[in-house]
């Protein structure tokens, strides 16, 4: 069991910038993120793009945003437990809340922060009339052990960077590999798109565009797929499993059966005062909350995280008393022993 | 400058008739949010970068419209229910020549 004082749900900018809020509190967070890195949205969907509107950075690539708030936080040593997903919170007698994953790791915590944006990113499956009745029997959204895949004809669609990367990993596990794209072109890395190219000239890859997928077959699991060029006849290609890498899209998931009460897919809170969902000792700050005038916005989700923390520390200590410092007046000091401080001003007589 | 008249099929099929600025800046999608028309969270998800395909839609009249970028191609590339007249909402800014512009939402991916 993982215990901590803010259990934090989402690695996101609101999230990650919790982690520094509540240290300067001396309380300690750890963060869930169903994305294998931290930064949510910034690291995963626009890594390399600008942001205009974080206060004091005229522009900041949102990748660059994650990297100096994980800088910001680090003397607060936050734990993080990274590629699963918050499945189930149950409240216990003591009043806290043990928040367990779809990997059955354990959280336990007086207080959950809720920063999980637009929901956990999850794959985004085709429109295949049967393609649930074979998820788990052949059919895979994403590659957790290539070794599954050894000496067995493989048949990925797609045409981002993780459908070339993989296409090219398992040529050298895969007794067959084919690539399915409705293009002609692809998204991926150029040296990516390179390697393929050299691989389907050696014969190492069958590479189908531009075509899709339409079809699965096979009697309890996958034996083949149905492939159809545009104006062309649907044909069979034969393969043990199919896995489509059409990248991942956010969806609220469990949280939305945590009994909290949810409006326009986001969670309703107390915006007048601290953030604080229909059940107490829970949180919802960032774009996954909702309130009269509600913007979605990084530097909202700042200011609600910064708030909150204040909350929790009532919660967690109603009766230690406490006022805000300024980090200029107070400095840091960092659960790892570190100190920082603004330079004394030096002294010096004139005789 | 004065708005213009869309015409707007939702994933329901009903159709809108509604008014869209010319003057804020505004694209298609954030038109089809501004009169919620599709739930919150199921169009926009990246916020307008053309990198998700949640604001895809079919246009129905051939107005001129912005050509398609890079971006938005390979995004509809890997995006599903894909059909010759698909868009994302999200490239298409709001111009006094869209007037009388028929869309239709594509399905929610």
């Amino acid at each position: 069991m993982i215990t901590t004082d803010i259990l934090i749900i989402g690695a996101g900018p609101t999230g990650l910038f919790t982690v520094f809020e509540a240290g300067l509190l001396k309380l300690k967070c750890h963060l869930i993120d169903a994305l294998p890195q931290p930064g949510g949205q910034c690291s995963e969907i626009y890594p390399k793009k600008p942001i205009y509107d974080i206060p004091g950075f005229p522009e900041i690539l949102a990748g660059d945003l994650t990297t100096n708030l994980l800088e910001q936080s680090k003397q607060f040593e936050p734990g993080f437990t990274l590629g699963e997903r918050a499945e189930t919170i149950e409240k216990q007698d003591d009043g806290s809340f043990i928040v367990t994953t779809n990997k059955g790791t354990k959280h336990q915590a007086p207080i959950v922060a809720i920063a999980g944006g637009l929901g956990s990113f999850e794959p985004r499956k085709p429109p295949i009339p049967n393609i649930a009745d074979y998820e788990d029997h052949g059919v895979e959204y994403m590659i957790k052990d290539p070794e599954v895949y050894r000496d067995k004809k493989v048949v990925i669609a797609g045409g981002g960077d993780s459908a070339l990367d993989w296409a090219v990993f398992l040529t050298d596990v895969a007794e067959e590999v084919t690539l399915v794209h409705r293009r002609n072109e692809f998204r991926g890395a150029l040296d990516s798109v390179d390697k393929v190219q050299e691989l389907k000239n050696l014969g190492k890859i069958n590479l189908i565009t531009p075509a899709e997928i339409k079809g699965i077959l096979g009697t309890g699991k996958v034996t083949g797929v149905a492939v159809e060029k545009k104006g062309e006849a649907p044909f069979i290609v034969d393969a043990d499993h199919f896995i489509p890498l059409f990248g991942l899209s956010p969806k609220l998931g469990p949280i939305g059966n945590w009994g909290l009460e949810i409006e326009k897919n986001a969670i309703k809170v107390d915006n007048a005062l601290d953030y604080q969902t229909n059940i107490p000792g829970v949180y919802a700050i960032g774009d996954v909350n909702t309130y009269p005038g509600k913007l979605k916005l990084i530097l909202c989700g700042f200011h609600e995280a910064t708030l909150m923390c204040q909350s929790a520390f009532k919660r967690i200590f109603p009766d230690k008393k406490y006022v805000m410092k300024y980090t200029t007046v107070g400095g840091i000091d960092g659960f790892d022993g570190t100190r920082k401080e603004a330079p004394k001003a030096v002294v010096k007589a004139i005789n | 400058m004065s708005d213009i008249t869309l015409k707007i099929t939702d994933r329901e099929g009903v159709l809108y008739e509604v008014l869209a600025p010319t003057d804020m800046a505004m694209n298609l999608m954030e038109v089809v949010r501004s009169y919620e028309l599709a739930p919150e969270g199921t169009i926009g998800v990246c916020g307008g970068m053309a990198m998700c395909a949640s604001c895809q839609c079919y246009v129905k009249t051939d107005h001129e419209l912005p050509e398609m970028g890079q971006d938005e191609d390979m995004m509809l590339a890997e995006a599903f229910y894909v059909e010759d007249n698909s868009r994302l909402g999200c490239q298409i800014q709001i111009t006094p020549k869209m007037d009388g512009l028929e869309v239709e939402l594509a399905p929610e991916m």
